[in-house]
């Protein structure tokens, strides 16, 4: 199978905090990435450097045949097929639900607006949010915005989507609900990588997960190898210590 | 030596205040200097029709050439301070020093000055007439002043709304026009309002030129009658009832701009 994101040997420093240190990870086609770690360890760090919204400091990053990190990458393109779901959604407040995920395939892509309005009509009964569709991003509990969100996201037809944190800013019942949309999307084959501490969701849809403390990945598997069976001590200590929590 | 809270702010607006509705004290205040000032404005003339009414009769096209000079600047600076908001947030380190550079020297020189530079020491040079010089001289000062609200508001917005709409696609010109203007337009208005008053009041500056405003009307008028505290007391009057009256219009806008926004 061909892979969607190759990340070898990234390294990133800010100033003089290292946030990332020799990451190397492969996804292949419908893999759900599943990156766990304590706060600080780079995580969110690694997805802003896949579509670039950060700088690597050395390493390549590809999606399919793009190189990301090349001096002549053309962003723009690595971002419409890249897409970003953020942990305090960031919905454009100014704009309608429906606007909102719109925006973006009818000013980037250029889609006919009928046919972007449809699709989006079609995305948010998806995520199970039709009747929204003219209501404010403020109208909206934060698991329907973040629903909204990952529509948006959608709506540009992207080869991967990144969730950075997609639940940490919600209460538990609104956890659920974004959770539910992620693993449909997991069922039909969307590749995704995903930072989170929902390890229920990992067990169930994960292909793959990561460990990463301190800038670097420790340990990389199957659910069962990393949940079960887990080879390092740091490992087994950090998962200690979530799952008592 | 005693330590300063920095955290304390004094926020003092250079236009008028601007009341609100909520703002009962404000409002009243504001309700007994306008109605006094209109009161005023009626009972002069027809209790004394000499010198006030003949006054009266003989400003109204200085009130129009204030109004022309105050809109056309607005709209100039309006459009200069954009540009030069956008600039000070540019990423790029000679467009951002340029607008600074700007910023500092328009505003460390009196509007005053300003004009008499561009009407008499640039004549030198080129010959602009009074009135365009009045325009140009005052939007290019307010321009200095807006450009540093756009800059705040622009700055305003979370900078998650940038990082969601390069996320998509966006280019950062897009992401400005479609999602960071829009969402500053709400914050910058009300001390835009505020400038535009403060504009409206600066305008008489202009009397020095030969532009025949409210102010040089009012002078105009003077030296022919002689009546000094006649006509500069009218003049005040409806310099107050302008700005009283345009501080209630930004309120107004204001409140609409909240009530939209649900």
């Amino acid at each position: 199978m061909p892979s969607r994101v190759k990340v070898i040997n990234v390294s990133k420093n800010f100033d003089h905090v290292i946030a990332l240190k020799n990451v190397s990870l492969e996804v292949k086609n419908g893999d759900v990435f599943f990156i766990i770690g304590s706060s600080g360890s780079g995580k969110s760090t690694l997805l802003r450097c896949i579509n670039r919204l950060e700088n690597v400091t050395s390493g390549d990053i590809w999606i399919e045949e793009n190189l990301v990190t090349g001096p002549k990458a053309n962003i723009r393109l690595i971002r419409e097929e890249t897409g970003m779901v953020f942990q305090s959604f960031n919905l454009f407040p100014h704009l309608t639900v429906i606007d909102n995920i719109t925006l973006a395939p009818r000013i980037v892509k250029k889609t006919d607006p009928k046919e972007a309005e449809e699709n989006a009509r079609a995305l948010l009964k998806r995520v199970g949010l039709s009747d929204k569709e003219k209501a404010y991003p403020e109208q909206l509990s934060g698991g329907q915005q973040q629903r909204v969100a990952i529509a948006r996201a959608l709506a540009m037809n992207p080869k991967v989507i990144l969730f950075d944190e997609p639940t940490s800013a919600l209460d538990p019942e609104m956890t659920k609900e974004v959770l539910d949309v992620m693993l449909d999307l997991a069922r039909d084959g969307m590749t995704m990588i995903v930072v989170s501490h929902e390890m229920g969701f990992a067990k169930a849809a994960a292909t793959k997960v990561v460990y990463m403390d301190e800038a670097e990945v420790i340990e990389m598997g199957t659910p069962d190898e990393i949940f079960n069976h887990p080879k390092k001590e740091r490992t087994q200590r950090f998962l200690k210590n979530v799952l008592r929590a | 030596m005693a330590k300063i809270n920095s955290k304390t702010k004094i926020h003092i607006t250079d236009g008028v205040l601007i009341p609100g509705r909520d703002d009962s004290s404000l409002f009243s205040a504001w309700r007994i200097a306008f109605y006094g000032a209109i009161l005023t404005l009626i009972l002069l003339p027809v209790f004394s029709p000499r010198p006030y009414l003949d006054l009266l009769l003989f400003v109204p096209d200085g009130i129009l050439k204030t109004f022309q000079v105050t809109v056309l600047s607005i709209f100039f600076a309006l459009i200069i301070g954009l540009l030069v908001g956008l600039g000070r947030i540019s990423r790029y380190a000679f467009v951002n020093r340029i607008s600074t550079v700007y910023v500092e020297i328009i505003r460390g020189i009196p509007l005053l000055v300003q004009l008499f530079y561009i009407y008499y020491a640039l004549a030198k040079f080129v010959r602009i007439s009074d009135i365009t010089s009045a325009v140009i001289a005052i939007a290019i000062c307010y321009g200095a002043y807006i450009s540093e609200i756009f800059r705040a508001g622009i700055q305003s917005i979370p900078k998650g709304q940038m990082e969601a709409a390069l996320a998509l696609g966006f280019t950062r010109g897009q992401a400005i026009f479609r999602i960071i203007l829009p969402q500053t337009i709400k914050v910058v208005l009300p001390p835009i309002g505020n400038e535009f008053i403060a504009l409206l009041k600066d305008s008489s500056l202009v009397s020095i030129l030969a532009v025949s405003d409210l102010l040089r009307r009012g002078r105009e008028f003077a030296s022919t009658t002689f009546d000094y505290f006649e006509t500069y007391t009218m003049i005040a009057i409806i310099y107050l009832i302008l700005t009283l009256f345009f501080s209630r219009l930004v309120a107004i806008m204001e409140e609409r701009m909240k009530t939209d926004a649900k």
